[in-house]
């Protein structure tokens, strides 16, 4: 995904006038042929977050798109403000593509985690959400809403899944139908989901567009009573979208994703994985305790 | 300007609402800015009050010089209005931007103001800020910004009223500004000369700061340098005598 991005946009640059980028001071080789055709519109703008969001406010008020990236807690948690009002409240668009979801700069320590990104956004109101779970599913996403006018986070992750699926940006795709519960997959944890629950006989639906979220497709396709929600962040993000849903019945949650702690540990992103039982086996035993009780 | 000052008064009396000496420190810098037409309706340069608590004096101008009646004004702090104690840009379309934390308008400024530079207009970004408002880290995150893009169509304008001095000193602002790129004004922000002239002023590749030293609450001698008055609204008591106190 991370090296899809300055493609996607190398090719949106020549088509959209518009199309205004500030890095963080990361990313600039792979954005080199980027640099070199539209140099006015293509800023390493340095290592200050929250006055970069508030610049792109301006930028958008001026009738351009721009597009920040930098590391997610960077974004997210030190330019929350910005994010809330410079944008989201004055109703102007932007989109901000993070790299470094979760903990997939695990050997770099707490200061490079953001498991609280899709949570934490999730309380801005008019805030889009979008975890792409495959680099042309990036591409497929971005390019539909890059310019609708609301600020939009693109989460890109490390982990992608094998397969990429056509992506339509708001909606989420039946994986398959089953019986017992309605598992979500979200972005990268499609593949993971799928092997987990080959032999289970569970419907699967993938979500790439956490807000808005498509709540039909999950009312249409929930017979069970069981949901189970598998996030690539702190567990329980969607729990306020999914019980808006189900107002009038009663409906059994799980949600798998990360716990709400510090990750103390460096290594690597499998072993984390591993650790919080995200890995195919953990998330298959969760599931089957799940529906079995 | 005294009318002015009375009907601020009036309005946040009503209101129970409002920061009433802020709005005094900045009135003449903001009326310079629209009475000749410098900022306009036709939005080709821009206005931004980045210490948006002064909101009052920015609605009270641009009632002045007929944006919307001045009745409306009365309002202001009402559920359904769209006069509230920060400026809001998705009620007014006069408003460029909806501030009131401090630390946001001055980064949008900048943000607009390359955004002229990349459409490659001659339009100019005005924003006031205030010296409390320049303890943000935002504010000079942003003023070496507008330097390394030379950003000569930038008019930072602070509203030095020394009210923070008792937080957080900022001690000798033109030499920081200086040393952060930029070029300084220093001038009385009471005086519509000076204020006139330092906003006409043309550089050719650097932002323009305009160090404005005002005093919080002027024209009126009992609000004058007094925290009381910070955001304090009068009674009907005190409505008349601040009244007649205003020169």
């Amino acid at each position: 995904m991370r090296k899809q991005f300055p493609k996607t946009i190398q090719e949106l640059m020549k088509q959209d006038e518009r199309l205004i980028i500030l890095l963080g001071d990361i990313g600039v080789f792979g954005f080199r042929q980027s640099f070199s055709q539209y140099s006015n519109r293509i800023y390493n703008i340095g290592i200050l977050e929250q006055s970069t969001i508030g610049v792109a406010a301006g930028l958008a008020i001026q009738g351009l798109i721009p597009v920040v990236h930098t590391i997610a807690p960077f974004i997210v948690e030190r330019a929350l403000e910005q994010l809330k009002l410079d944008f989201a409240y004055q109703q102007l668009g932007g989109n901000f593509v993070s790299v470094g979801a979760s903990y997939d700069y695990a050997a770099l320590g707490c200061t490079h985690h953001c498991p609280a990104d899709v949570g934490i956004l999730k309380n801005i109101p008019e805030m889009e959400i979008v975890l792409p779970g495959s680099a042309e599913e990036f591409d497929n996403l971005f390019k539909q809403s890059y310019a609708n006018g609301h600020p939009t986070y693109f989460r890109l992750s490390e982990q992608s899944n094998a397969k990429s699926f056509p992506v339509k940006f708001g909606h989420g795709i039946i994986i398959k139908k089953g019986s017992r519960a309605t598992v979500l997959a979200i972005g990268s944890m499609l593949d993971r989901v799928m092997e987990a629950c080959r032999e289970i006989d569970v419907t699967i639906l993938y979500y790439t567009t956490l807000t808005p979220f498509d709540s039909e497709i999950l009312k249409s396709n929930c017979e069970s009573n069981k949901i189970v929600v598998c996030e690539p962040y702190y567990s329980g993000a969607l729990a306020y979208d999914i019980s808006n849903i189900f107002t009038e019945r009663r409906i059994n949650l799980l949600s798998i994703g990360i716990p709400r702690q510090f990750l103390r540990k460096y290594g690597h992103i499998d072993e984390h994985d591993k650790y919080l039982g995200l890995d195919a086996e953990g998330i298959k035993e969760k599931i089957t305790n799940f529906i079995d009780n | 300007m005294k009318k002015i000052k009375e009907n601020i008064i009036r309005i946040a009396h009503q209101a129970n609402e409002g920061h009433i000496p802020s709005a005094f420190s900045i009135l003449d810098l903001v009326v310079v800015l629209y009475e000749k037409g410098l900022v306009n309706e036709k939005k080709e340069n821009r206005f931004i009050l980045s210490k948006g608590h002064g909101s009052l004096a920015l609605y009270s101008v641009l009632a002045k010089y007929n944006v919307f009646d001045s009745k409306e004004l009365f309002s202001f702090g009402r559920y359904n209005s769209n006069f509230g104690g920060h400026p809001d840009r998705t009620k007014l379309n006069s408003v460029e931007a909806s501030t009131g934390s401090l630390g946001h308008g001055f980064p949008i400024a900048v943000g607009m103001a390359i955004g002229e530079k990349i459409k490659k207009t001659n339009h100019k970004i005005y924003v006031i800020i205030g010296d409390g408002e320049a303890n943000e880290g935002t504010i000079w995150e942003s003023a070496l910004l507008a330097s390394h893009h030379k950003l000569n169509n930038l008019y930072c304008i602070v509203d030095f009223n020394h009210s923070t001095d008792r937080a957080l000193e900022l001690g000798d602002l033109e030499a920081k500004f200086i040393a952060f790129g930029w070029k300084t004004i220093c001038i009385n922000g009471h005086d519509h000369q000076e204020i006139r002239q330092a906003y006409l002023h043309s550089e050719t590749d650097k932002p323009v700061v305009i160090i404005a030293e005002t005093i919080k609450g002027y024209g009126c001698k009992i609000m004058e340098n007094n925290p009381e008055w910070h955001h304090k609204s009068p009674t009907v008591d005190e409505l008349e005598f601040l009244i007649n106190d205003l020169y």
